[in-house]
């Protein structure tokens, strides 16, 4: 029995194939327990700490932070035995990658992979499908690697394969990570995708990756089985005219790059929020055609109506900010022009009488944002709490996805950063959005004098299959008068 | 505490002064130890009945056991699921005395007929806590004996099982078991979610219609998977009961005490004849839906540490304390089990042998059949046909 013992990562959930470490929670040469949490990984459906198994001290670590490992792939090898003595050489470094160092002979010997004790056998559920993973909400999800088969008796060996090995690949069946074009060749059969007016064929949620990147599935050469098109050929397709679009760009990035050395980059695993926030941003600008609007504004009766709120003993406890007054106008701008709070769907516009605002938040994790959820409803006073818990949500990280989804329309509070204004882009499947900048002082006309007054530019993107020039200007223009007058404005308008 | 039928009494008469208040204020929610460990000495229902329990120190202790270890061994089956070895697990976690409290007060003859969560129940029940693992590795079917220990099989299927139950329970009316204080009653186990299936609402139908002896005992843990309580129900799930004519009641579902005497009295009442009745057991699933949820996906986590507060041991654990009916050595004593039954437990899960796949021929029929006598005989030979075959 050897004391060295690898922990395969397990399937964590019905059918999942890959895990990301997330953290190591010990590290090389930690002495640990039994079921002590040793790392966190998360799948494709959740976040969990996987508990050790045996109690000993921390052998080696395969994968650093970051890395997807699949499962089935040792991810930690713990000596079950540390007191008997040093082994021949301890490995001390995580190596990424599972780019193993040699071990040498003495320390090779003493390893021992544990033995698929476990019903969940490697070879069976996992193995990268394309795109990564095979999502499924239920059961064991598709088999997408090849079964292991023991040898018939008597069989005659193909491929020279020794009949002494146990486990030989099934010969019929080739596991579909396999490149090799064991399908017929496409358009053999008249169903390729490539034939234009014919039938095209391609899985349903590549057919709406390709609807929501604009790509049109007549236009391209499937690669997958039978000609059928793939996820990745319309993210090739997709990726291709953009960067067409951009050559010249591209080639003096090319050329700076080049005069310096690759050590003075660096190099950004893109994941997470980021990986998020670029899939939705290059959808958006690429789907929805922006047009932005600007409308500078004199505020300082705003300032001195939020100065009175906050001075009111119902509103002592209350953080009030300028955003609060902008969340309000932008509200009741919707209220007179509804149709600015829609969604383009193809070939309908969904008018929704509710408004989730978004509020943009910069946080640790990047960018995100949640929505206060009918926002409409809401009186000052419930709009600004409700806000202040949206942002001190958003600061501790604690927001949850359905606090994100579902927004409406979307305020961008580019001012807390001293910046005037800015084009925002379009949050995917919203029509609207507004940038809000910084207040500052200001020379500007008053009564017929140059007065040093408080000043904001706002500007307001939106969506012009939706709205045109003239819907989004009286929206902007109302937000404006709000801000420049609330007191009237609300008496006028409520 | 032994299985069966333990000693703690209680009392189902009408209170004299049909109060609507009980001693903790909430007129809705059934309590005799707060989560502060505070006893209450009694209460009146909403339904006018006075819930009361008279436990000796030892009971009190054993209700203890039985909670740290319930929940330790699921911990440990949590772990083996993060480890590779079972291919999914159902934790309990946080409806410990929701399981124990209603396990405890079933008496030997009564049924039970659970969901796939009710690893407490099992335990009480007297039934080896290896068994669900079995299933859940993938190994057998689940292994228990259903009439040996009056515990049907883990049902899946969500709400089907209180058709069974009620089906069951009509059958004990039509034996002429019930009617007497050793009659025979049925509780059947399911969640807040199951609420909204046609087989519960049918099962509440059947049973109402019929008279059946049976105890409908909900475990509202405020989640069916990632859907939150108010997308089941616009009313108190307890009030249900009353559209189909039978009394419905709720009650602290952490607080053992309690749970013991509503689901005690409700099962006398079956078991005398008077019909099915509703119990809400009103508590929270501390974990996760299984291991292949992540609930911090919609649920947030100041609504995980309120309910933290309300934990249904570290109640019965100040209450103990307080009363001097346990000691130091009585709890590191506990703890020690629990921890022994857990490392026996996963070396057991470990040594559990993969099944041969032939034997997916036996219990098929109790008396075997000539046909599928064939088809193993087929089967066999086939496998035989492979190098290394043990045939």
């Amino acid at each position: 029995m050897s004391r060295i013992k690898e922990f395969n990562l397990p399937d964590l959930g019905e059918g999942l194939t890959e895990g990301e470490i997330l953290a190591w929670l010990v590290k090389v040469g930690d002495t640990i327990e039994l079921n002590q949490p040793i790392v966190e990984v998360e799948t494709a459906k959740a976040a969990v700490e996987i508990p050790a198994k045996w109690a000993g001290q921390v052998h080696r670590i395969f994968h650093p932070e970051g890395t997807t490992v699949e499962v089935g792939s040792p991810i930690i090898a713990i000596d079950t035995d540390p007191g008997a003595g040093p082994l021949d050489a301890p490995s001390t470094t995580s190596t990424p990658g599972g780019d193993l160092p040699t071990p040498s002979a003495a320390s090779l010997a003493a390893v021992e992979v544990a033995p698929a004790e476990g019903m969940v056998e490697p070879g069976l559920i996992g193995g990268p499908a394309p795109g990564g993973r095979t999502a499924v909400l239920v059961g064991y999800g598709p088999r997408t690697t090849a079964a292991k088969r023991r040898p018939r008796k008597g069989a005659v060996p193909e491929q020279a394969a020794p009949t002494t090995t146990p486990v030989a690949p099934a010969p019929v069946a080739p596991a579909p990570v396999a490149q090799a074009p064991v399908a017929p060749a496409p358009v053999a059969n008249g169903r390729g995708a490539a034939t234009s007016g014919g039938l095209v064929l391609a899985k349903p949620p590549v057919r709406k990756l390709a609807k929501d990147l604009g790509v049109d599935l007549g236009t391209l050469t499937g690669s997958g089985p039978l000609g059928s098109i793939t996820r990745e050929d319309v993210q090739q397709a997709a990726n291709g005219s953009v960067a067409a679009a951009e050559p010249v760009a591209a080639t003096s990035v090319a050329t700076s790059a080049a005069s310096f050395g690759a050590d003075r980059e660096q190099r950004i695993p893109v994941k997470g929020v980021r990986k998020l926030t670029a899939e939705n941003m290059s959808r958006s600008a690429f789907t929805a055609p922006h047009v932005t609007e600007f409308l500078t504004v004199d505020v300082t009766r705003a300032m001195k109506a939020l100065d009175r709120l906050r001075g009111r003993r119902e509103w002592r406890d209350v953080r009030v900010s300028p955003l609060l007054l902008v969340a309000k106008a932008v509200l009741l701008a919707v209220k007179r022009h509804p149709m600015v709070n829609s969604t383009w769907a193809g070939d309908e516009i969904v008018v929704k009488e509710y408004v989730n605002l978004g509020i943009a938040a910069a946080t640790e994790r990047g960018l995100i944002v949640p929505n206060v959820k009918d926002a409409g409803r809401l009186s000052l006073r419930e709009l600004a709490d409700a806000l202040n818990d949206l942002v001190q949500t958003a600061k501790s990280g604690r927001t949850s996805p359905a606090d994100m989804s579902g927004g409406t329309l979307t305020i961008t509070n580019v001012g807390v950063f001293g910046v005037d204004t800015g084009t925002p882009i379009l949050p995917p499947g919203e029509s609207a959005i507004l940038a809000f900048g910084a207040v500052r002082e200001m020379p500007w006309v008053h009564k017929g004098k140059v007065k040093p007054r408080q000043v904001t530019t706002l500007g307001l993107s939106f969506d012009h299959r939706i709205i045109d020039g003239e819907l989004g200007s009286k929206f902007l223009r109302d937000i404006g008068d709000f801000l420049a007058d609330p007191e009237a404005a609300l008496l006028a308008w409520t | 505490m032994a299985k069966g039928d333990p000693g703690g009494t209680t009392r189902g008469r009408r209170a004299a002064p049909r109060s609507r208040k009980s001693a903790t204020g909430n007129p809705e929610l059934v309590q005799l130890l707060t989560p502060e460990g505070e006893r209450i000495d009694s209460v009146t229902g909403p339904d006018g009945i006075e819930y009361r329990v008279d436990f000796t120190d030892e009971e009190y202790r054993g209700l203890y056991r039985d909670l740290v270890l319930v929940r330790k061994l699921d911990a440990e089956a949590t772990a083996l699921q993060r480890q590779g070895e079972l291919g999914i697990w159902a934790s309990l976690l946080g409806q410990e005395a929701a399981q124990v409290g209603s396990g405890r007060a079933l008496r030997t003859q009564d049924m039970a007929f659970p969901t796939y969560r009710e690893h407490g129940v099992l335990y009480c029940r007297g039934i080896d806590p290896i068994m669900p693992l079995g299933l859940f590795r993938g190994v057998d079917q689940g292994g228990w004996d259903p009439n040996e220990f009056k515990f049907n099989m883990y049902t899946i299927v969500i709400g089907a099982q209180t058709l069974h139950a009620t089906g069951y329970a009509m059958g004990i009316n039509m034996d002429g078991k019930t009617g007497t204080d050793d009659g025979e009653a049925v509780i059947a186990y399911f969640g807040d979610g199951a609420t909204s299936q046609g087989d519960v609402n049918e099962a509440f139908v059947w049973a109402g219609v019929f008279n059946a002896p049976m105890v409908f005992f909900c475990q509202n843990n405020q989640y069916a998977i990632s859907e939150p309580l108010e997308r089941q129900t616009r009313i108190p799930l307890y009030q249900r009961a009353a559209g189909f004519g039978f009394p419905g009641i709720r009650v602290d579902g952490n607080d053992v005490l309690a749970t013991y005497a509503v689901t005690r009295t409700a099962l006398d009442n079956a078991r005398h004849g008077q019909g099915p009745s509703l119990i809400e057991a009103y508590t929270y699933r501390m974990g996760a839906h299984t291991t292949s949820d992540d609930p911090t996906r919609y649920r947030i986590a100041s609504e995980v540490e309120a309910w933290q507060a309300k934990d249904p041991i570290s109640r019965v654990k100040a209450f103990l304390e307080k009363q001097q009916i346990a000691d130091a050595a009585f709890f590191a004593e506990v703890d020690e089990q629990a921890r022994r039954e857990s490392v026996h437990l996963r070396e057991r899960v470990l040594a559990m042998p993969n099944p041969e796949p032939v034997t997916m021929f036996d219990h098929v029929y109790p008396n075997g059949s000539p046909l599928l006598d064939e088809q193993r005989a087929q089967f066999s030979k086939y496998m035989e046909s492979f190098e290394g075959s043990a045939h």
